[in-house]
């Protein structure tokens, strides 16, 4: 009964999506609403099959640009973190900056970055870095200055070394914390990959849409709304994976033995 | 055994301030821990117990007063100790046998040889086929223990134990305790124990300190003279409950003494 309960509520939300589908293939045909206005789903999914593979090209563009910003936003966050966490007056003097500088809209960076840079990889992978970098800073932060004081003096009466103490109590107590950030910094990174397109590049996903648009095709916007969708989605997932793979002792728990 | 001093506390005075209140929480007091010996501490809570054995492991600094370890004064300096604070600090990362290990990874023992002794000691700590547990999925008194094996493989003969098994129920307690002097009587280690519990000190104990309510000063020494090995049953024989009024009588006094 309880397993019946259950797929009934795991279906809700995909037959909720197929009745919102329906609804719009209905109003869009029986209304003849004009296909640069609003295509319809099956109009969507022509656009979408007979161009995937020019969406898979541009789409590897766009990824590029999202791994190498978010790569390098995790080290830079996970050095000034570690750097804010070790000399307090660097946290005192940097953390409000870092607050601050959220307030300045990316849009309007955006256009600077391509100014020194160019049109090339470098600005887009500087835009993703840059939204990505906030989130997982601020909850690296967080995550060292909740580590428990009383477990770095038991390191000490053991003798351990900075690097010990680091490895073994620091990093591993600040990584749930790592997680939501990256989780959250995954799901900005493709939309700062795709403002970066937007103003300026050759390829990816962004110039894809700014094509689509200038020519009034409509159904391949969707198409790269999907695509956009489909790409966070799995990105978010595959934080998740890492998370588990990197955090062993939170998924043995259901197995215990306590009496 | 010979009579060796092994750590000794000279005229320890702390206090512990809170914003602006400054509050005394040890004054004047001095204790001693021969080699090999088995000392306890007893006291109420918020006696400054827990701050006396931070002191004696170099994490705190005293207001006043000295710290000996082996003769050499090493007051406020951190050093390689066996320390056991009151809640086990086990790594809910760390599996045990790596939570085991941190000792020894600390002192840069090599791969091989690590392994080894946890495998070695595994069993002895009753943990045989729980390596590869973490502390999570385990019971109170499995993790202590864990914490207890880690304790021990710290290369110190100096053990200082913050009221080890408080947060236990009575019957895993009564059988840590027995299970600890055959442990203690395994490796010989001069322990410093804190506790507040009368039959926890009598039982382990050849010698037991109380400490007044806070501020904590010296109130009464008693040498516990029960023949070891001691088995569970010593606790219901005359001496013990010799030992057990004096010892009640004393706190008795001093708490008293501590609200006028």
């Amino acid at each position: 009964m309880k397993k019946w309960l259950n797929i009934k509520n795991n279906l809700a939300a995909p037959l909720f999506m197929v009745f919102l589908i329906a609804a719009w293939e209905l109003i869009t045909t029986t209304m003849a609403v004009p296909e640069y206005i609003l295509p319809s789903p099956s109009v969507i999914a022509i656009a979408l099959n007979e161009n995937f593979s020019l969406l898979v090209e541009h789409s590897r563009i766009t990824i590029v640009a999202v791994l190498g910003g978010a790569i390098l936003a995790m080290t830079l966050a996970l050095v000034l973190a570690l750097a804010m966490d070790r000399w307090r007056i660097l946290k005192q003097a940097f953390y409000p900056i870092l607050v601050v500088s959220q307030s300045v809209p990316i849009f309007a960076l955006a256009p600077l970055l391509l100014i020194w840079f160019g049109a090339g990889l470098l600005p887009k992978v500087l835009i993703v870095a840059l939204v990505c970098f906030f989130p997982l800073a601020v909850n690296l932060v967080e995550g060292f200055s909740q580590v428990d004081p009383e477990t770095i003096d038991l390191m000490h009466t053991m003798q351990a070394d900075r690097w010990l103490i680091m490895r073994s109590v620091q990093l591993p107590s600040a990584m749930p914390y790592f997680f939501t950030g990256l989780k959250i910094a995954a799901t900005y990174s493709v939309m700062g990959a795709i403002i970066g397109e937007w103003l300026a590049a050759r390829a990816g996903l962004g110039i894809y849409m700014l094509r689509a648009m200038h020519s009034f095709r409509t159904s391949h916007l969707f198409a790269a709304i999907i695509v956009v969708v489909f790409l966070s989605l799995a990105l978010f997932k595959l934080v998740e994976a890492i998370r588990w793979l990197a955090m062993p002792w939170q998924r043995k728990t259901t197995e215990n033995l306590k009496e | 055994m010979n009579k060796q001093l092994k750590l000794k506390l000279e005229g320890i005075s702390a206090t512990y301030s809170t914003g602006e209140k400054i509050l005394p929480v040890l004054d004047n007091v001095s204790l001693s821990v021969d080699t090999g010996e088995f000392v306890s501490v007893l006291g109420p809570s918020g006696s400054g117990k827990s701050t006396l054995l931070k002191i004696a492991a170099g994490l705190l600094k005293p207001e006043r007063g000295k710290i000996l370890v082996d003769g050499r004064n090493m007051t406020g300096l951190s050093r390689l100790v066996g320390y056991m604070p009151q809640q086990d600090l086990l790594f809910p990362w760390k599996t045990m046998r790596q939570n085991a290990a941190l000792p020894l990874i600390s002192a840069k023992l090599d791969k091989k040889e690590t392994k080894a002794r946890i495998e070695e000691l595994l069993p002895v700590f009753g943990l045989q086929g729980f390596g590869e547990y973490y502390p999570d999925q385990l019971s109170g008194g499995m993790r202590q223990r864990g914490a207890l094996m880690r304790t021990m493989l710290i290369e110190s003969d100096l053990l200082l134990l913050d009221e080890p098994f408080a947060a236990l129920d009575a019957l895993t307690r009564q059988n840590l305790q027995e299970w600890l002097l055959k442990i203690w009587g395994h490796f010989r280690r001069s322990v410093l124990f804190i506790t507040h519990s009368i039959d926890e000190a009598i039982y382990l104990s050849d010698r037991v300190y109380v400490i007044t309510e806070r501020p904590g000063k010296n109130a009464f020494e008693q040498i516990i003279d029960i023949p070891r090995p001691r088995s569970k049953s010593v606790t219901i024989t005359p001496p013990f409950s010799h030992y057990k009024k004096l010892l009640l009588e004393a706190l008795a006094d001093n708490t008293a003494a501590g609200t006028k």
